[in-house]
């Protein structure tokens, strides 16, 4: 291979379902979009501010969320994750 | 003994037992440049989770959230939130990351453009910016090393002094070791991290205020805005809030130094296993908050933000315990670092003096001039820390503004056929331009939104339409085009 510019090689991952993607996008909508539903002090919980029980609640539930991910991406993917695969065909199967 | 005897000396012993760990650890392996950087890409679910939690705590975590807490108030909430959010990004793209570095011996993030776009202009691009990043998140480590040793020695050793020891230590630990030093002794430093944090944490506000719900009765009646955004600042609202989560979160594993910690796993399984478990690891930052916010009632005002905690530790318990705090700071600033100046060293010698100057470099000595290259650029951040008076978060954010520019060609890179090493330079180029301009002209936040967010969303607009118009101009036949 030429020093020069070797030619640009294309990385075909496999895209995660929409599923997937919607699923995952629910802590996004707890933790950032929502700000302004959930940013204000009272009521307190605990004596602890709204917002900061909030945000330790979804940090606790985004695990649970992700191990709902995985669950969807895991079965019908049908790949070993631990075999580096050989480069494939560039031809996008329909 | 005096107090800054125990505490100084306590640290010492802490710094002294981890760095020899760290060093036998590295010692009983034979050192080529995969070993160095990477472990031989052997490192499973335990190690892995120690090299990456071990990267993303550092000094920061402890000096400039309490800092932020303290000072600015509700908007180091965007902590809290983009810690865990980061991980979910992480759990889609590492795995694509990791297979794409495992089948073509990747050992860096430029090596991924250079595969993945084929061009070593491009490539050396983005190890200058991910070098230019990487700076201000060396000089936060730094500075906050330098705030540890001085405040444990009760401010019997100067700023500049306790950051030279500091930076020694570090070069001589990343020297010897290499990545595998570091993971263990990244191991030690969030045990004790953890404890002290949690300790601390709670400790403070029930030592003064008879518990945390008394703690929080008592500083919400004084200062109720402080407590939601925008806090005590003027402009840190909603919006930056929400662009500031977006640009950490969706750039957080686009440093130049997680790349390789990518590269070190087993298997994609591992990263997504690793992900799902990460987000627990950031509740220790709530009790870090607790110890900023009981200050607000216990400090004068005009203390300086970042010192906080440390000085909170000093005046609540004894000297020994300050080092015990002191020793886990040192930790927690010496591995990222460590981490942190490897990365950057094998960027500048791999994709920049290699790949552009010197074709005809062998490994080994690629890897001799690697680990000599540390010592100027521990020089570099040091004066920057020495001269530089802003606070740890805006170092921060400064880094992650830089490497967010990183996200579109890395993400469409690896899901989408259709973008083009053009495309993907012309969004960079654009994207770092708008930055320092906003930056410059003292325009962050702009609109209410962060200036990093502004210009990642530029960067994949004008990525993505750049890339769609070459292909049109090629006459669709991308391959070709791009062979040519």
């Amino acid at each position: 291979m030429s020093e020069k510019s070797p030619a640009p090689v294309e990385f075909k991952s496999k895209r995660p379902s929409l599923g997937a993607l919607l699923i995952a996008g629910i802590p996004f909508v707890a933790m950032c979009f929502s700000v302004s539903l959930w940013d204000r002090v009272e009521p307190r919980i605990l004596g602890w501010p709204f917002n900061l029980v909030w945000l330790i609640a979804w940090t606790l539930l985004t695990p649970l969320v992700l191990y709902c991910v995985f669950l969807i991406e895991r079965p019908g993917s049908g790949r070993k994750p631990d075999a580096g695969r050989v480069e494939k065909p560039m031809e996008e199967s329909p | 003994m005096t107090s800054s005897q125990v505490s100084l000396g306590i640290i010492f012993v802490i710094v002294a037992f981890a760095s020899v760990v760290g060093i036998l650890a590295g010692m009983r392996r034979k050192m080529d440049l995969e070993q160095w950087t990477v472990g031989s890409r052997g490192f499973g679910m335990v190690l892995l989770w120690l090299l990456m939690t071990g990267e993303s705590f550092t000094t920061f975590t402890l000096l400039g959230a309490s800092g932020w807490a303290y000072s600015k108030g509700a908007p180091i909430y965007y902590l809290l939130a983009y810690c865990a959010l980061a991980y979910v990004v992480s759990f889609f793209i590492l795995p694509a990351i990791w297979e794409h570095g495992q089948r073509h011996r990747m050992q860096t993030q430029p090596d991924f453009f250079a595969k993945r776009y084929g061009n070593k202009w491009l490539t050396a691009f983005v190890a200058l910016l991910g070098l230019v990043s990487l700076i201000p998140y060396l000089q936060l480590q730094i500075k906050g090393l330098g705030l540890i040793v001085h405040v444990a020695s009760f401010d019997g050793l100067g700023r500049t002094a306790a950051m030279g020891i500091g930076c020694a230590m570090v070069t001589a630990f990343v020297f010897v070791g290499g990545i595998r030093a570091v993971a263990w002794v990244g191991a030690i430093k969030d045990f004790l991290l953890l404890g002290v944090v949690l300790f601390v944490g709670i400790a403070i506000p029930v030592l003064y205020f008879g518990g945390i719900g008394d703690m929080f009765d008592a500083v919400v009646k004084a200062k109720p805005e402080h407590f939601v955004l925008p806090g005590s600042t003027s402009e840190l609202g909603h919006r930056w809030f929400v662009s500031t989560v977006l640009l950490s979160a969706l750039s957080f594993y686009m440093w130049p130094h997680l790349f390789p910690t990518t590269y070190t796993a087993k298997s994609g399984e591992t990263l997504r296993r690793n992900a799902i478990l990460m987000p627990l690891y950031s509740l220790a930052l709530p009790c870090v908050f607790l110890v900023g916010f009981s200050a607000i009632a216990l400090l004068p005002r005009e203390d300086a933000g970042d010192l906080s905690l440390l000085t909170l530790v000093q005046r609540s318990f004894p000297a020994w315990f300050l080092g015990v705090v002191g020793g886990a700071g040192a930790l927690t600033a010496m591995v990222p670092s460590a981490t942190l100046l490897l990365t950057a060293s094998t960027l500048v010698t791999k994709s920049i003096v290699r790949a552009l100057f010197m074709p005809s470099l062998d490994d080994a000595r690629l890897a001799r001039i690697s680990r000599w290259l540390i010592v100027p650029l521990m020089l570099i951040s040091l004066g920057l820390a020495l001269s530089g008076s802003s606070t740890l978060v805006a170092l921060l954010l400064l880094g992650y503004s830089g490497v967010a520019q990183f996200f579109p060609g890395v993400v469409l890179g690896l899901f989408w056929e259709k973008v083009t090493r053009v495309g993907v330079f012309a969004g960079m180029l654009v994207g770092v331009s708008l930055l320092v301009v906003l930056m410059l002209s003292n325009n962050d936040p702009c609109f209410g939104l962060n200036a990093g967010f502004i210009a990642l969303c530029v960067n994949g607009v004008v990525t993505v339409a750049v890339s769609l118009m070459e292909r049109r101009a090629a006459g669709f036949d991308p391959r070709e085009e791009q062979r040519s």
